[in-house]
């Protein structure tokens, strides 16, 4: 703690802080740009000047920079002093001589914090008029725009891209006044994180590319509070749209999760919202197999008689579906009918995640607590394909070792570039095991790589190292593995705040049974200890929450024929089930009644009737994330089509069907959820309910100056529309209502303050403290039950595969299937092959590039090989999720 | 009461002046005319009908930047951006709900183009509101307005439409990189 002053008022602060961070959460309007929560100080750009004085007589003062000031007790400052501001207002002069004339077709501009610092300072006239430097931009990919002229050289984005992200292909080449920020040469950038770069750089260089090819200002869109739905990891969001059409998704900050960057699937990935094949009407399968549209009131009276005439109907969830969603369809259906939607192994391995994390629910990591941990063991997860954001805060708990030798030497943490230099390539150790190499490797000691079941039996060997009373795996590891074993034991043991992460991607419970005995037996010696699971998809561990039965229970009971009614919920039976059982349970079937938002394969080929139900831009909804956090969304927009909720079709079949359920908003049916299953109990908790209002208003969706309210839909009728109302939250479809500090933040659509127009500036006004925590908390609830006491160590059983197996690769682009509809997904997707190491190559008799043929789960493809070194023997891995290819259903034993 | 006298009789010769100076205005020159048969003078900086004007080169002047529609304090005004395959913005609609506009002419103050200007144009009545509704093929006009002389992106820095960076007005050659040369 330490008191100073700034304007003549007396604070009490932190520090270990710098004046910039502490003057900007204390609410003072202090320009700055190469400074960053997360990057913070590098004192380059000179825009935060302020004035420090020795000591109380001084009255003379000397100029320095807040960013690179620290806090000491007793320290006065001025920002206010009139040479600071004519310094301030100078340096921007200064930037601004080489800027081009842009504002107008920048995308930037509206939400610029170069514009926002220069209205700040005062500069408002232009008194160069020599020539400008220019600059040739280059193709970045489909993901960002370069437009190098705008570049004020303030080196914030290859600070995040190479010192934050530890991206490699971007960086600052030239020199003096010709530097430049770019590629080698033209190319898509590399990195998961490249879209960070379109809110880290404070100019319009790097802007969104998915954004400018259908362009609106931030002031004209209409926003909500969302949940990325692109991974089990929850990173909350902001999509914007107008006019129907979902424009773009901005990060929105939450101080455990996503804090202020989000991973490319999630910002680009949601461009399958404005798909023109989406079914968009009601649709019913004629005698020629073609999908014909009906009218809602026709369609109302076919699905009576549907049900009517149905004899025995059975309901698929989704994990990709909202928990109310998966509720109303298990209230239609009834409990007994209804299956989690789920694959079997991934089913399994879903329980199995849920039974561990029940264990540790109170040692569990939060996304950002990962950053702080000194230790990670990662037991078979490649988490840069299955849940990016984790690889980049791993990426920030490897820099521990930095603040730890920083802090020795007595730097602060926020000297980045002391820090970095003093850290250099010690890192905090990173061990990771996996079926293949992975894009982690560079900060991970000794990667090793095994199938699914050898890495469930490293787990186990190294919770027996931790704790002599955890059964170690059955057959005993060799001598080198136990020798690593022991390392990763030692090293966990020795850390502060050890973490264990695995998931079910590799669809092995023991993977996770091992991780749980490994959790279990260093959270004994360390109740620091941190335990993270991910998951495949955004509610998977809501489905396994909810229920038990998975898809090939639905399946069952249509081939025995105790059913004959399919209904599906969001879900592609054929990412769950082999090709032949589903189209067998679908020839079988009378009728396949399907509500989703996009053309599955299951829409396209199963359905017999089709009912369009909104995505997460046109629907609100529950996910529970990896961590057990239930975060609401809100609805986006209201689409010009006859399209409902998931929920709102379930319950409207429920009427037809003669069992009308007593909710009928969105408050009812969530009340209705939690007193149903109490395991969900919390969730309404989530956000505030649809009647909460501040000073009687509402909470806008849009920012106050939202423009053509009188002009957007002229041409159809020159009287304007009645705003919507939004019977399912408290939000408004327009800017009216409450704006301010006080929006709870689960209510923030967008964030805006006076004078700070973009996002990642504007949000401070927003947190406890910068790069803090939001006012009035976090949104969402964790709500798993927290054990009593320790639970037992599992048994170390394993699964040991002799010949030859398939294990699955997954790809951050092409393995999540909403993702994987936007185009510009589309384009980074990896080619269609199969991975082999060069022994079982040779044991084929294949070379790469050519064509194997594989039948994996009675599913057959043909795809060139690829060599993959890392691969164990006798191994294929295979691409997930695209290319026709189900994954979710691996590993499996295989043929070949 | 000699106050009362003297408010009297000033107020009474007021209302008498007033009412002199009114009748005189019986034999001045008349300041009403004829309209319609006679038009009246509206000077070039009169707030009627709104209209895009051409850059000197014969584009559309607007590069669909929403300033003039942020500023609209009625919001009657709609502006969709796109590009064309050279990377120039302009609008892909525009349109005006001129029942709504209230000819403050904040939208051409706005304009950093000076695309958007208003015009000593007012006869602008209809019978039916909808008519009201003006789309860019109403708006543009083939001239230059009051701003002769002035195209926004031989200022500005973006390479569009045949010019190269380093090509606009007060513009430099792009910089190479790979010199090391001060
Ligand atoms: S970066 Fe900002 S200041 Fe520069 S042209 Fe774009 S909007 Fe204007
Ligand atoms: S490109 Fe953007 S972030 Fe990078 S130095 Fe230039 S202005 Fe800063
Ligand atoms: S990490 Fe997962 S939740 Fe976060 S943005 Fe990426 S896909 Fe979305
Ligand atoms: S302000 Fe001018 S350039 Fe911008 S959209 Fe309006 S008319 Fe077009
Ligand atoms: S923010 Fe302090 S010098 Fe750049």
């Amino acid at each position: 703690m330490a008191t100073i002053t700034i304007d003549g008022n007396q604070y009490d602060v932190d520090d270990t802080e710098n004046l910039l961070a502490v003057a900007l959460s204390k609410g003072y309007d202090l320009p700055y740009f190469c400074w960053h929560p997360e990057l913070h100080s590098v004192g380059a750009c000179r825009q935060c000047a302020v004035k420090q004085y020795r000591n109380d007589e001084d009255e003379k003062g000397m100029i320095v920079m807040a960013c690179m000031t620290p806090c000491s007790d007793g320290g006065r400052f001025e920002i206010a002093d009139k040479e600071a501001a004519e310094m301030r207002s100078q340096v921007i002069e200064w930037l601004m001589i080489n800027h081009p004339h842009d504002c107008p077709v920048c995308e930037e501009g509206g939400e610029c914090h170069l514009q926002d610092m220069t209205l700040m300072t005062g500069h408002t006239q232009r008194r160069y008029r020599g020539p400008k430097r220019t600059h040739r931009n280059q193709d970045l990919g489909p993901f960002i725009s370069h437009e190098m002229n705008r570049c004020i050289a303030c080196y914030r984005c290859v600070r995040f891209y190479r010192d934050y992200a530890d991206g490699d292909d971007l960086r600052a080449l030239g020199s003096h006044n010709n530097v430049y920020f770019g590629r080698d040469s033209d190319g898509a950038l590399d990195n998961e994180f490249s879209g960070n770069l379109v809110e880290v750089c404070p100019t319009g260089v790097f802007t969104d590319k998915t954004l400018g090819a259908h362009y609106n200002r931030k002031w004209d869109m209409q926003n909500a509070p969302g949940i990325c739905t692109h991974c089990s990891l929850g990173c909350n969001t902001s999509p914007g749209s107008r006019q129907g059409m979902l424009k773009r998704i901005q990060n929105r900050f939450h101080g455990e999760i996503n804090h202020y960057f989000l991973c490319d699937r999630g910002r680009f990935g949601a461009g399958f919202v404005n798909r023109d094949d989406r079914p968009r009407q009601p649709l019913v399968r004629n005698a020629d197999g073609i999908l014909e549209p009906r009218a809602m009131d026709v369609m109302r009276d076919t699905m009576e008689s549907v049900f009517a005439e149905a004899k025995g109907v059975v309901g698929v969830g989704s994990p990709r579906a909202s928990l109310e969603d998966n509720y109303a369809l298990r209230h239609l259906v009834g409990a007994k009918q209804f299956s989690n939607g789920m694959s079997a192994p991934d089913a399994a391995a879903s329980r199995a995640a849920l039974a561990v994390l029940e264990n540790h629910s109170g040692q569990l990591a939060t996304l950002r607590e990962i950053e702080e941990c000194d230790a990670v063991l990662i037991l078979g997860e490649d988490v840069t394909q299955t849940a990016p954001r984790v690889a980049l805060s791993l990426r920030q708990s490897a820099r521990n070792k930095h603040h730890e030798m920083a802090a020795a030497n007595k730097i602060p943490k926020w000297h980045a570039r002391a820090v970095r230099d003093i850290g250099q390539t010690h890192n905090s150790p990173i061990f990771s095991a996996t079926t293949h190499a992975t894009r982690l490797d560079d900060i991970v000691v000794e990667p090793y790589r095994a199938r699914p079941n050898a890495i469930a039996a490293l787990g186990f060997a190294v919770a027996n190292a931790l704790d002599a009373t955890a059964p170690a795996a059955v057959e005993p590891l060799d001598q080198d593995a136990q020798a690593f074993v022991d390392a990763i034991a030692a090293t966990l043991k020795g850390a502060k705040k050890p973490l264990i992460i695995a998931g079910t991607s590799l669809g092995d419970p023991s993977i996770l049974a091992a991780a749980g005995n490994a959790m279990r037996a260093l959270r004994t010696a360390n109740s620091e200890a941190r335990l993270f699971v991910t998951f495949n998809e955004a509610n998977s561990l809501g489905l396994a929450m909810m229920e038990d039965r998975d898809v090939d229970t639905a399946f069952a009971a249509i081939e025995d024929g105790t059913a004959d009614t399919l209904v599906v919920m969001q879900n592609c039976l054929y990412e769950r089930a082999p090709k032949a059982r589903v189209d067998a349970a679908i020839k079988k079937a009378k009728n396949v009644i399907v509500m989703d938002h996009s053309l599955t394969r299951t829409v396209g080929e199963a359905a017999t009737h089709v009912l369009p139900a909104g995505s997460f831009a046109e629907a609100d909804g529950t996910l529970i994330n990896n961590e057990g956090r239930a975060q609401r969304f809100f609805q986006v927009f209201i689409p010009d089509a006859p399209m409902q909720e998931g929920w709102r079709w379930a319950q409207d079949l429920a009427e037809v069907a003669g069992h009308k359920p007593d909710w009928i908003g969105m408050d009812d049916l969530i009340a209705a959820i939690v007193a149903d299953m109490p395991q969900f109990a919390g969730i309404q908790d989530a956000a505030p309910s649809q009647s909460f209002r501040k000073f009687g208003m509402r909470f806008p969706r849009s920012p106050h100056r939202y423009s053509g309210r009188t002009a957007l839909y002229a041409n159809v009728d020159v009287r304007e529309r009645r705003p919507e109302v939004d019977p399912d939250s408290a939000l408004s479809y327009s800017m009216e209502g409450y704006q301010g500090v006080a929006t709870p933040p689960a209510l923030m659509s967008y964030a805006w303050a006076p004078g700070w127009d973009s996002n990642q500036a504007a949000i401070t006004r927003f947190q406890d403290e910068v790069g803090g925590h939001l006012k009035g908390g976090d949104p969402g609830v964790r709500i798993l039950r927290v054990a009593a006491g320790h639970s037992a160590f599992a048994d170390a059983t394993i699964h040991p595969v002799a010949g030859w197996q398939a294990v699955p690769i997954h790809a951050i682009f092409g393995s999540e299937s909403q993702s994987a509809r936007s185009a510009a997904i589309v384009e980074r997707m990896p080619a269609a092959e199969y991975r082999v190491n060069p022994a079982a190559a040779k044991s084929l008799k294949l070379t790469a590039g050519d064509t194997l043929e594989l039948a994996i789960d009675g599913e057959t493809h043909a795809f060139p090989i690829a060599i993959d070194p890392s691969l164990p023997d006798q191994t294929v891995g295979v691409p997930v999720g695209m290319h026709g290819v189900c994954g979710l259903r691996l590993p499996v034993e295989i043929k070949p | 009461m000699k106050n009362a006298a003297q408010n009297a009789i000033s107020a009474t010769s007021g209302v008498l002046r007033t009412l002199g100076m009114t009748f005189m205005h019986s034999f001045r020159k008349r300041d009403t005319i004829m309209y319609p048969e006679e038009q009246p003078y509206l000077p070039p900086r009169y707030r009627g009908r709104i209209v895009l004007t051409r850059d000197p080169d014969g584009a559309e002047r607007c590069v669909a930047c929403n300033l003039c529609s942020v500023a609209c304090p009625v919001d009657c005004i709609s502006v969709v951006k796109t590009e064309d395959e050279t990377g120039r913005w302009y609008p892909e609609s525009f349109r005006i709900n001129f029942s709504r506009c209230i000819y403050c002419g904040f939208c051409e103050e706005a304009c950093p183009t000076y695309a958007i200007q208003l015009t000593p144009d007012f006869e602008m009545g209809e019978f039916d509101r909808q008519q009201m509704v003006y789309e860019k093929s109403d708006l543009l006009i083939s001239g230059v307005g009051k701003r002769p002389g002035y195209n926004f992106y031989r200022v500005a820095g973006m390479a569009v439409g045949g010019k190269d960076k380093g090509a606009a007005e007060n513009e430099a050659e792009p910089i190479d990189i790979k010199t090391l040369l001060p």
